[in-house]
């Protein structure tokens, strides 16, 4: 993991997980969850700093997806955030939220689809829109840094008021090229 | 291989026992026998019944507890089901809602599927594991005297989240179904907290 050398990357550039998270508020978001990943490092970060934000973190992505059912029925709205390596952890968990019609929004972070050196991340990133998918659940995509506020908003309105279940995939070309020697 | 010492506790008679004069309970079931233990122990629009979800109880419990704190939650599964989310107990002991219990009743067999051995009935301890996961309240049970001193601590706010380990006996008692409409029991609890149905 090269944190330090992401966030760099991103300086200069719109800060999107900010947008990102402003959008959440305007939503209502009171619970976010994780599996951590180096693109969601500022935005784990900012909702770590939220007192009116429950932040948990999991053990594996299924938790998520179950947690977020937990808030609904409790009256809050909740996120969930990966990486797309662990979308296939929680194709039997998408079970809970379809057969009780839970409103349902994750952020995924992209792994092997744009200059991945690391042949072991491409099988479910290239398998992640598919996974979603036979599910029932609507993907949805950023690809640049201006989209991020618009997209999440489209997504928690179709999520949280429209009953769906809705993943947005944030582009590893957008996240940047992970740098494993200094 | 070797077995664990299995209890005679009926696990009906158990969580009828545990749910009596429940108040503001919220109860979240795992999925199988703890489903019907808690339909037939009393309908309830607090109750939310899990079908499938397997291995998902306890956070759905948490989500639920960190929602709702002014409201004890209380998550009863069985032993199969926590064990597929032993992550879950982690989860838990990490966020800390006080509000929470994981009650596990536990015969140390998969009910459902044929009565074999699950991992409890070789020998693993799920209270051990609760423990060193981080919860500071453990407790077992195997008896109505031990349920009967229980059940005010499902009443708790503010020490949580606790852990419950109940010794059932083996078996299948017949079974009582609860709605399978998922949508209906979401529904349902929700607007029991005066929640808008979407």
């Amino acid at each position: 993991m090269n944190i330090p050398s992401l966030e760099k990357r991103l300086t200069g550039q719109r800060d999107w997980p900010l947008d990102i998270f402003n959008t959440l508020k305007r939503f209502d978001v009171s619970q976010v969850s994780y599996v951590p990943d180096a693109g969601h490092s500022r935005l784990i970060k900012l909702a770590h700093a939220d007192n009116d934000i429950r932040t948990t973190v999991l053990t594996t992505e299924e938790e998520g997806v179950a947690l977020c059912a937990g808030a609904w029925l409790g009256g809050n709205r909740s996120v969930l955030l990966m990486q797309s390596s662990g979308v296939g952890n929680c194709v039997n968990m998408f079970s809970l939220l379809k057969s009780c019609r839970i409103p349902f929004l994750t952020l995924v972070t992209m792994r092997g689809e744009w200059s991945e050196f690391n042949p072991w991340q491409i099988p479910m990133g290239k398998a992640t829109p598919a996974a979603f998918e036979i599910m029932g659940i609507t993907v949805m995509r950023i690809n640049s840094p201006e989209e991020a506020a618009e997209t999440v908003e489209s997504a928690a309105t179709l999520a949280f008021d429209g009953d769906q279940q809705v993943a947005i995939l944030i582009s590893q070309r957008m996240l940047g090229k992970k740098e494993w020697v200094k | 291989m070797t077995m664990a010492n299995f209890s005679t506790l009926d696990r009906r008679a158990a969580v009828k026992s545990l749910l009596r004069d429940r108040k503001d309970l919220l109860v979240v079931t795992g999925l199988g026998s703890p489903t019907y233990d808690v339909f037939a122990a009393g309908e309830h629009p607090g109750n939310f019944y899990l079908w499938g979800a397997m291995g998902g109880a306890a956070m759905v419990g948490l989500g639920l507890a960190l929602a709702q704190p002014k409201r004890p939650v209380l998550v009863l599964t069985g032993d199969g089901e926590q064990l597929m989310g032993l992550g879950n107990l982690l989860t838990v002991a990490v966020s800390k809602p006080t509000n929470l219990t994981i009650a596990v009743l536990d015969n140390g067999h998969f009910g459902e599927t044929g009565m074999q051995l699950s991992h409890s009935g070789y020998g693993a301890k799920l209270e051990q594991i609760a423990e060193g996961a981080g919860f500071k309240s453990v407790h077992k049970i195997s008896d109505l005297a031990g349920i009967d001193a229980y059940r005010p601590r499902l009443q708790d706010l503010t020490r949580g989240p606790h852990f419950v380990k109940i010794n059932i006996a083996p078996g299948n008692p017949p079974r009582a179904l609860p709605p399978r409409d998922g949508s209906y029991v979401k529904n349902r609890f929700r607007q029991n907290l005066d929640l808008p149905v979407n």
